[in-house]
């Protein structure tokens, strides 16, 4: 299992991590150093949790379901999350639901999402030989969990409306700093658990009966990782709002940098390469152009023109 | 080694493969043949824990298979799906290398790499061990796959078809390092299509249809005409040329 040489593309991406999150940090500062990077350092790490857990996620979704096309925010795994938030205020109302807290708004959140996650994929992904069949129940799924989020939100208050409209959009401008550090934490616990079965994922990646064969269990090794996957989403979620492409624009870059097949320097690369993505035109744009909102557009745009250039090459395995 | 007790399998409802009791012993190389659709890949799925039993026990050296943990039944039998799909982009090294996982878990010892370079040369594959398994044909793709199922160095080896788009010489040697793992001891299943081969081969055919056990025995009392012809249900002609038998469709 000797794989060509690995350690250039994760040195060359952590360089270029590096350069991008000093940049933000540094760039245009002015006024007292310390109250910058504080308060800068603050908004990079939430940004480091979201390109890490973004990343991560969608690189395992795609080696248990076996494509490269279909992620888990493509798939609707965000809408859900946000489904779920709509129907908490729907229940119990604006003030109840902020009652609540964030942290553990966040908590009842993500543990419905687990649930609602671990079901689905149950229900509908575990046979996933037929990738026509699987990438068709994502994408209805996802539309089905933004309808059904965009119903409730009509159905409710107005004022209440106003609690959830707010964690509809994307805004990587504006991160939910109150949740940073258990979101952070969240994902650590994550990282350290897939980090642990890299060479389980690689032998998951070879197919169901593969792995059978040599002796993974497979599907239970399949849901824990899809569990671990949903918390992931969760934490990405929570903190910037929902990404639909950005997950799949990392995880094509990563394959293609990476040149090898093992988990163990696939997932830090990917997870390096997102960070460089995201903090790097954050920077341009928040510093250079001064454009604060487009960020996600931009992303967003650039993902999907990545996953028209897979469908139309046809690189679905 | 393995052994089947009033075995039932069902895919997706239907029952294809009914009461059956069979053997695979060591040191042994049988043969399955039958007809298409008369559930040989089913029943070779269910022998090595691909397919749970519908009813009946399959039974591995006496201990239930259901009740080995799967990482020590990984170390002792192996086995060749048909039509295989390997999704990443891998080496045929790599690919063989992966035969080692269930007794090195992805770091592979010195030993690994020995036994993953005889596995390879054993299937002729020692130049192509670089190249990415999308580059190379069918019958190479075949042969690696092979390679990887010998890497687990089982001893009980189930082969199901293994000798789909191989050309002649290539034919010969995967049915010759099969016998050679069976020599050395191991219960050597395989699944065949080609009688005259079978018939060369194996020390014991066990020969299905629609799900039963049809015939079962030596060579010489399984490949003759009446039961060939009976269980495909056309003319087959047996002739001894140069005292090997050798079947024919007419």
């Amino acid at each position: 299992m000797r794989g060509p040489p690995v350690a250039k593309p994760l040195v060359l991406a952590g360089l270029a991590c590096a350069l991008a999150c000093g940049l933000f940090l540094t760039l245009g500062a002015r006024g007292d150093w310390g109250f910058v990077l504080a308060f800068r350092g603050q908004k990079l790490a939430a940004l480091l949790v979201v390109a890490t857990s973004v990343a991560w996620s969608t690189i395992v979704f795609q080696t248990v379901t076996g494509n490269r096309i279909l992620t888990p925010s493509i798939m609707g795994f965000d809408a859900l999350y946000l489904l779920i938030q709509t129907a908490l205020v729907f229940t119990l109302g604006g003030v109840g639901f902020a009652a609540l807290g964030q942290r553990l708004q966040f908590g009842i959140e993500t543990a419905l999402m687990l649930g609602a996650a671990l079901a689905l994929f149950a229900a509908l992904l575990r046979r996933s030989d037929d990738l026509g069949r699987l990438v068709l129940t994502g994408i209805v799924f996802g539309i089905l969990f933004r309808s059904l989020s965009s119903l409730l939100n009509r159905l409710i208050d107005p004022s209440e409306f106003a609690v959830v409209q707010a964690a509809s959009f994307a805004r990587f401008n504006a991160v939910n700093t109150d949740l940073l550090w258990i979101a952070a934490a969240t994902t650590t616990v994550c990282v350290a658990l897939l980090a642990r079965r890299s060479a389980r994922l690689d032998v998951i990646a070879l197919g169901r009966e593969t792995a059978i064969g040599l002796g993974v269990d497979h599907d239970r090794e399949a849901r824990r990782a899809m569990a671990l996957v949903a918390v992931l989403v969760s934490v990405s979620t929570a903190l910037v709002g929902p990404v639909v492409f950005f997950g799949l624009l990392v995880s094509a870059l990563a394959h293609a940098a990476a040149g090898t097949w093992r988990h163990a320097v696939l997932l830090p690369l990917a997870a390096l390469i997102s960070a460089t993505v995201l903090v790097g035109s954050q920077t341009i744009f928040e510093r250079v152009l001064a454009l604060e909102t487009s960020v996600a557009v931009v992303i967003e745009g650039l993902g999907g023109l990545v996953f028209l250039a897979l469908v139309l090459k046809g690189a679905a395995r | 080694m393995i052994e089947t007790q009033s075995l039932c399998v069902s895919l997706g409802g239907a029952q294809v493969v009914h009461d059956i009791d069979l053997t695979v012993e060591r040191g042994r190389l049988t043969a399955l043949v039958g007809p298409n659709g008369a559930g040989k890949s089913t029943l070779l799925a269910a022998l090595g824990r691909l397919v749970p039993p519908a009813a009946g026990a399959i039974r591995v050296d006496g201990t239930e298979i259901g009740r080995i943990p799967s990482p020590d039944l990984a170390r002792r039998l192996a086995i060749l799906r048909q039509n295989a799909v390997i999704a990443p982009r891998l080496s045929v090294a790599d690919l063989v290398g992966f035969g080692r996982y269930p007794h090195s878990g992805g770091r592979l010892t010195a030993q690994d790499h020995d036994i993953v370079r005889d596995c390879l040369a054993d299937l002729d594959l020692t130049d192509l061990a670089g190249r990415y398994l999308d580059t190379v044909s069918g019958g190479q793709r075949q042969r690696a796959l092979i390679a990887m199922t010998l890497a687990q160095t089982p001893d009980a080896l189930l082969l199901d078809e293994p000798l789909n788009n191989l050309d002649l010489s290539h034919v010969r040697r995967v049915m010759a390092v099969a016998r050679a793992r069976a020599e050395t001891g191991a219960a050597v299943a395989v699944v065949l299509h080609d009688l005259t081969v079978a018939a060369r081969h194996a020390d014991h055919i066990v020969a299905l249809k629609s799900g039963r056990v049809f015939a079962s025995g030596p060579p010489e009392e399984v490949v003759t005409p009446e039961i060939l012809s009976a269980l495909y249900d056309t003319p087959l002609e047996v002739h001894d040329i140069a005292g090997k038998r050798v079947v024919l469709t007419v």
